[in-house]
Parts: C-alpha cells; structure tokens; sequence
C-alpha cells in the first residue's frame, strides 16, 4: 500500500511557484499603475470645465475673456470620424475577406498583406502629410482645407487596423462551416456573406472599434487637412474642427482657463469612446444567439 | 436502373439484384445482431434514388496520391460503408463524389463518378448542382453557429436562393428523428443541442434540400452511444428514400447499418461485398486480418 502512496509537493517547488505567481501579480500591478493615473488625471483636471455651456458653446479664441466651450471640436470628430469609418470598414473589411475566402495564399495576397503591414507601421502624420499634399494643397474639390480630407487622412490610418483584425477574426472562423455550406451546394459568395460573416461579426466590431478609437484620437493628420477653427458646422466641405486638435491648441497656452478646456475636451474624448464601446458590446450581446 | 419501369417492378429489380439474396436468404436479414431492424419493412423502397458509379477514380493532396484507381458502385437505396485504417482515403473517396475534395488547395481528382448517368466531373456539370443532389455529414456536428435550429435546417434552401417553407422544414426534422424533440423550441440556437441532436440537426439539414444520395463521413465517432444508435437506426430508415455512403472507424457499426461494404487500404480498394460476406468470409486475407482485428 505504502509504495503507492502519492509522495507530498517539493517544497522547492512550492516556493519557485509562489515566486512566479508574485512576479506576474506585481507586473500586473504596475502596468495598471499608469492606467489609473491617467483615469485620474483626467477626472481631476477635466471635471471642472464641465458644464452645460461647455459642451453647447464653440471656442471664442479669446485669450483673456471667456474661452467658450467645445461644441464645434465634438461635432467635428463626429463627422470626421464617422466619414472615415465609412470609407475605411467596406475596403478594410472587403480586403480582408478577398485575402481570407479568396486570395489565400497567392501572390497577390502576400503582396497585400506586406503592405497592410507597412501600412500600420506609418506615423500617422505621413498620412496627414500625404493627404495635405495631393487634396489640400491642390485645391482638390475647390477647397483647401476641409473635413472630407481629415475624413480620408483617418481613413487611410484606420484601413490597415481593419483589415489586420477583420483578416484575424475571419480565420477563425472555422472551416468546418464553410464546408457545411459547400456542401450544401452554396456558392463561395453567398457561403461568406451568410454563413462567413455572421460568425465573424462580434470580433469584427471589436477590431472597427479599435480603428475609430484610434482615428478619434489621432491629432496629427487633421492639424493639416482639416485644420483649427472655432466655428462649428455639419459641412464636411469647410474646415472643422476637432477635439484633439483642440486639446493640442489649448494645452500650451500661458493661460490656465484654456489648459482645462484641453482637460475637459480630453475627458470629453475618452468618455465619446467608452460610450461608443459600450454601446457596441450591448448591441452585439442583444444580436447574438446564445 | 434507369429503364422505365414502374414502381412495383423496380422494387422487384432491386432485390433481384440485392446480393444478399444469395448469402442470407432474407432481404431482412443486414446483420444477425440488429433486431430492430425487422420492425421496419427495409424492402419498401418509398423513393428510388439512383445509384454512385465510382470509376477510375484517382485523388491527390499536391503530390500525395491517396486514392489509386479506385471503381466501386454504391447501389441505389442502399447504405454502403467504407472501412479501413487511417490514411486510407475513405474520407477523401466520400469527398471526390460531391467534389469538396477540390475545396481543398492543392488537391485534385481524376476519373469518373456518375450519379444518374451523369459524370459530376464532366465540365458542363456545375457544382452547385452536384452538391445539391448529394447530401453531406461531417465527421464533427457543425450547425452554423448563427442561426436558430428553423434557419439551420432551412439553409440549404436559403444559401441556394430558395425559399423556405415551415412544412419543408418539419419534413427534414421528422426524418431527420428530431421533430419531437425541438418542435417547440425552433426559434432557438443550433449550438445549444447536445451533440447527438446536433448531429441529426446538420443530417436534417442535409435532407432539406432532398437530396438522391447522402454521404456521411464518420458521422457517429463523436458521439456517446444513445446518440450513435439513433443514427444508425436513422440510417435504416433513410434508405427507402436515399443512397448511402457510409466511412466509419467502427466496424461493429459497419456491421450493424451497411447493406454492402468496401474495405479500403493505402488509397486502393480491396475488398467490396455484401457486408455478411466481408465480415465472414472475405476473399482477401488482409480484409480478413483488418475485420478481426489484426491491424489498423
């Protein structure tokens, strides 16, 4: 009986395991560190701008009198956001299915992958610079600066993160479902758009998201296509404004009323994306069968 | 087969033809062990479907030949397994005939596969069509994750630009032995069945679209016990409407179910009869050796 016995735990091992869960727990710890400080900051510093008028009156510029609110800033990432969204998910996301259903591995597709990945690794005020240079300083459309051109700038950011996760979540999506569609005598089409797609869908907004809260806070890319003014407007056509650059404007300033409407706007940012998070994940939970 | 005949008369040619006749004396008589059997009528042929004629038939994985030569008819209405070791291109022979195998890159077929006096590999055949006439079940249960148990069985109806109509869809359930057990509960997911149900879930939806001939690939190795009677037993009672392929690992399986059976090694056939015979008497000693346990 005894020479069956299960022998007690290596105290050597018991400590080494100890230790290693330590170390991982104090990682965790400190990466959080810097998230709740930011968190933090933010409530501090930006809570106070906040007021009604804060979000229903435009900036004034002015240096010494009351500096307005932020109004056109919020109506302005909106739009330009929102265009870049809707140029950037079709491509992004019908590149990714024609690189996962149909590309596969040809040499098309790793060409397209390559550049998908360059693409990431641009900074993101090449894409400001590139879009100044081809559509505002050439007057394209009539205008100079204007907020279909910040729209663009953010899409041409926002296609490479689309297409990388949409490209992720589609292979995923197991193969077994996609023969059990053949099978039943689908075309390729129909099986990606009924079958492919729906199953992707939960982890395909995940990724859009990503992209529309990176492009949200992006600075760079609207500073020369869109530019900063003080007036609001639903016209793409005219320059906009937008909260980043708004924070970028007022942060620097010699003047303590104007840093905390860069606070405020700043909170005002990090509150339009988690709201929009939010949103998206109670939608997907309501739409998905489980 | 194809003659014009009536009905009566072609029911008569079918067991005339039955090979059976000759071994066991009774067109009853699949298997000694299965009883249940008896309490159908398996002569009553409610639909003639038409038989698979595999002729030739070579398959590749890139440069992988892993089905050589092979020429095998499956008959009409009724079930024939395909048993052999792993990596003997049973999967890949059921795969050829409603041409998934070209599905996978690199892989192709050559040969002839006539389902109704029509080469399915002929150029003027589509695909689409191929598959609509042949069903297919996998080896896992694979209901689409999306769609409610109504929308799964009636998507080979909707993925084909048809409509689906409720009667169509508690036809497939009925005969696919789950009827029963969802009707009361169609608007809810697929994935939330037990995996047996699951399983005839994906068979329903596979006779949805009605098709002649049904292919299922291993279709009880990942399920417990219950369920794999429940398909077997389903197997019987398809027959009378449908043709049969059957690959399963499991020869007591092969015994219980196949009218007929074809014993696959290496990518080549070795051994095709009536499935009393194969597991008895066969021919070749390396059927003999497999069937009793020797190798594989």
């Amino acid at each position: 009986m005894s020479s069956f016995s299960i022998e007690s735990v290596n105290p050597r091992r018991r400590r080494t395991d100890k230790v290693a869960r330590g170390v991982v727990l104090a990682l965790t710890l400190i990466a959080i560190v810097p998230l709740v400080l930011v968190v933090y900051y933010l409530l501090k510093q930006g809570l106070g701008a906040i007021s009604w008028s804060f979000f229903t009156t435009d900036p004034t510029g002015s240096f010494l009198g009351d500096p307005g609110g932020v109004k056109s800033a919020i109506i302005g990432t909106v739009m330009m956001v929102g265009l870049a969204t809707i140029f950037a998910v079709p491509i992004g996301v019908g590149v990714a299915i024609w690189l996962v259903e149909f590309g596969r591995e040809s040499k098309l597709a790793h060409a397209v992958r390559y550049f998908i990945d360059v693409m990431t690794g641009v900074p993101s005020i090449v894409f400001g610079l590139f879009v100044y240079i081809t559509l505002v300083t050439s007057g394209f459309g009539g205008t100079s600066f204007a907020g279909w051109k910040g729209s663009v700038a953010l899409a041409l950011l926002m296609l490479p993160v689309v297409t990388r996760s949409a490209e992720v979540v589609l292979l995923l999506v197991p193969n077994t479902l996609r023969e059990a569609s053949y099978a039943l005598g689908a075309p390729r089409w129909r099986t990606v758009l009924r079958v492919v797609l729906p199953a992707a869908l939960p982890g395909m907004i995940t990724g859009i998201l990503l992209a529309v809260a990176r492009a949200a806070g992006e600075t760079a890319p609207l500073l020369f296509t869109a530019a900063v003014v003080n007036d609001s407007t639903f016209n793409l056509d005219e320059r906009m404004n937008s909260l980043p650059a708004l924070i970028f404007q007022n942060v620097g300033q010699a003047q303590d009323r104007l840093v905390q409407i860069a606070w405020g706007a700043a909170l005002t940012l990090v509150a339009m994306i988690l709201i929009l998070t939010l949103l998206a994940r109670l939608i997907q939970r309501r739409s998905r069968l489980s | 087969m194809s003659d014009d005949v009536t009905p009566r008369t072609r029911e008569d040619q079918v067991y005339r033809d039955d090979p059976r006749l000759e071994v066991s004396g009774s067109p009853q008589h699949v298997a000694p062990e299965t009883p249940r059997v008896e309490q159908r009528e398996p002569g009553r042929i409610v639909r003639k479907a038409p038989p698979v004629v595999l002729e030739r038939l070579n398959a590749w994985y890139g440069g992988m030949h892993s089905v050589r030569d092979l020429t095998l008819t499956f008959e009409a209405n009724k079930a024939t397994a395909l048993i052999g070791p792993s990596g003997s291109g049973k999967s890949t022979v059921v795969r050829c005939i409603n041409r998934m195998h070209e599905e996978i890159p690199g892989a192709r077929a050559e040969g002839r596969v006539t389902l109704d006096e029509v080469d399915v590999y002929d150029a003027k055949v589509d695909v689409v069509a191929v598959r609509r006439s042949i069903g297919m079940v996998f080896q896992k249960p694979n209901p689409f994750p999306t769609m409610s148990i109504y929308d799964n069985v009636g998507a080979g109806l909707k993925l084909t630009a048809r409509k689906v109509e409720h009667e169509q869809v508690e036809r497939a359930l009925r005969g696919a032995g789950l009827w029963e057990e969802v009707k009361d509960r169609l608007d809810q997911p697929g994935i939330g069945l037990s995996g047996g149900q699951q399983q005839r879930l994906c068979i329903a939806r596979a006779l949805a679209v009605e098709p002649d001939v049904l292919l299922m690939d291993e279709p009880a190795s990942a399920l417990d016990p219950i369920s794999t009677l429940k398909i077997e037993e389903l197997v019987e009672e398809l027959k009378h409407s449908i043709t049969i392929v059957i690959v399963t690992h499991n020869m007591q399986q092969a015994a219980r179910v196949a009218d007929s059976t074809a014993f696959m090694l290496n990518g080549e056939l070795v051994e095709h009869g009536p499935t009393t015979k194969i597991f008895t008497n066969p021919d070749d000693t390396r059927t003999e050796e497999y069937v009793t346990g020797k190798f594989g």
